[in-house]
């Protein structure tokens, strides 16, 4: 019920049209979902365009930090959309800040990432991260997919509490996996062209 | 229901469904006979088409069978919906962001709900005056100055069309004609606006597509013929001359009421047109198929409300 209500809000506000650049959710398989990082809906309009049986399977990583941070915020990360914590400030050196993602991918579960670690100005793509390739090399089972959202950063941009109707595309590219012997800086340098790619499309 | 009891009322409807009926069939017939990809393509499409009037059609009477909110209701969404579009396509800065607010959440629901409380006075002047000064005022408090009459300049005409203009239609059912408000036939005006505006969209279309040679303006809009235009508004007016039971004019003035929607609603598929040209784009979005988006169906409607309005109210209020 308040699943459908978020979805109804989200599609009511970004109109959230997704357009395919070589992928296709058939058939079914464990993907992560790595996206550019602009605005609080993000998460949501990816999510709310998942076919609704593969839905319940694909689990946003959220920053613990924020979102594990008040009553409210916790309910919705936990129980409408299943999050993922993710430690962005490690607080010991002992810890991995993947744990929880990983623990979710060995379960078969889906993901969806933003490897910019923190939401940008909606001007360029920051420089990725290497979890994404942590990952890559752990599952390489599973299929990278990139998505690239268009307009969100002004439909809520960061530190607004309300969002203004815009229409939102999001591109899905083509799927990616590790080629294997692929260096590090090599992996991770092709999935954010891959991501570029889809920006000017 | 008033709705019912109206017969010239009735007899467009029959019509109407006859019109959509006798398309669908044509549709239906094509897509079984055309072989080419080519041919299937644009097939394809005019089903698409026309499936959305079906759905454009009842959820239109849907809205007039409720009553006068139902309308404003509607109408209010489609502003919603066509401003979703405009901005969408409207760059702006991240210092807009409240202004947009303002726009959306403040203006819009404020004129609609100047329309529905029936306040004629202040709903003309409403956005014209305060929401372009308010809307301007919080644009500089800002404090963001570059580009600042580009932007503000793109939100003050998306304001102006897809509210102010497009809230026209529903503001029909506030004019107050002698003999005609006082049996509260003011939505068989509203019928009238949109059944003329948008046959003759659709009567321009067909007649291009038959005979069209020449185009008006090759560089906005290589689909808009010479033929198709002459062709579509007279044979709009026409139909305008024939619904004139269901408005107060004379059959003259309501050929001649009907002559001017068409030239009106042609201004403003050229406008938006430049618009989208300018922006690079074909359709303003995705949301009726085959159509485009909202502002892709509504765009003649938008122009050719507000002055069908005032030329009602200065002849016959």
């Amino acid at each position: 019920m308040f699943e459908l209500l978020i979805i109804g809000l989200v599609r009511l506000i970004t109109g959230a049209v997704g357009r395919s650049f070589g992928f296709s959710f058939e058939p079914p398989q464990q993907r992560i979902y790595y996206a550019n990082h602009t605005s609080h809906l993000d998460t949501l309009v990816i999510w709310s365009l998942i076919p609704r049986e593969q839905r319940r399977r694909v689990r946003p990583a959220a920053a613990k930090d924020y979102w594990w941070a008040s009553r409210w915020r916790r309910y919705i990360a936990e129980q409408v959309l299943h999050c993922v914590p993710v430690v962005r400030h490690r607080g010991s050196a002992v810890e991995n800040p993947l744990q929880a993602v990983e623990a979710a991918l060995r379960q078969g579960d889906s993901l969806i990432i933003f490897p910019e670690g923190t939401r940008g100005t909606g001007g360029g793509i920051q420089p990725f991260r290497s979890g994404l390739y942590h990952l890559a090399a752990k599952f390489p089972e599973v299929e990278l997919v990139p998505v690239y959202l268009h307009n969100l950063n002004r439909a809520l941009p960061k530190g607004e509490l309300l969002p203004v109707p815009i229409i939102c595309t999001v591109a899905f590219g083509t799927g990616l996996r590790l080629i294997t012997g692929e260096a590090r800086g090599d992996f991770i340098a092709r999935a954010q062209t891959a991501l570029e790619g889809l920006a000017s499309l | 229901m008033t709705i019912l009891h109206d017969r010239p009322l009735a007899i467009t409807l029959a019509l109407l469904f006859g019109v959509l009926i006798f398309s669908s069939l044509i549709g239906w017939r094509l897509a079984r006979r055309v072989q080419s990809a080519d041919g299937r393509d644009t097939v394809a499409n005019l089903n698409a088409r026309i499936n959305a009037w079906w759905v454009m059609t009842a959820v239109f009477l849907a809205a007039v069978v409720i009553g006068p909110l139902g309308s404003v209701i509607l109408f209010a969404l489609m502003s919603f919906l066509a401003l979703r579009e405009y901005l969408a396509l409207s760059p702006t800065l991240r210092a807009d962001h409240r202004v947009l607010l303002w726009l959306v959440f403040v203006v819009l629901p404020l004129n609609y709900l100047l329309v529905a409380s029936r306040w004629y006075g202040l709903f003309a002047i409403f956005i014209p005056v305060y929401g372009f000064i308010w809307l301007q005022i919080r644009a500089a408090l800002s404090g963001a100055t570059e580009e600042f009459l580009d932007r503000t300049a793109r939100i003050q005409w998306g304001m102006m069309v897809a509210i102010y203009f497009l809230s026209y239609v529903p503001a029909l059912l506030m004019l107050d004609i002698p003999a005609y408000s006082a049996e509260g036939r003011n939505f068989a005006l509203v019928m009238f606006l949109v059944l003329v505006a948008q046959a003759s969209d659709v009567l321009q279309y067909v007649v291009g597509k038959l005979a069209g040679r020449h185009p008006v303006a090759p560089r906005l809009s290589p689909n808009k013929t010479i033929e198709g235009l002459v062709g579509g508004v007279m044979l709009a007016s026409l139909l305008g001359a024939a619904l004139y039971r269901l408005t107060p004019f004379s059959p003259v003035a309501a050929g001649a009421m009907a002559f001017v929607i068409c030239l009106m609603g042609f201004a403003g598929g050229l406008i938006m047109s430049a618009t989208k040209r300018d922006r690079g784009i074909k359709d303003f979005g995705t949301l009726l198929p085959g159509h485009g988006g909202m502002l892709d169906r509504i765009d003649s409607l938008c122009f050719s409300a507000p002055v069908f309005f005032h030329l009602s109210r200065y002849f016959y209020a």
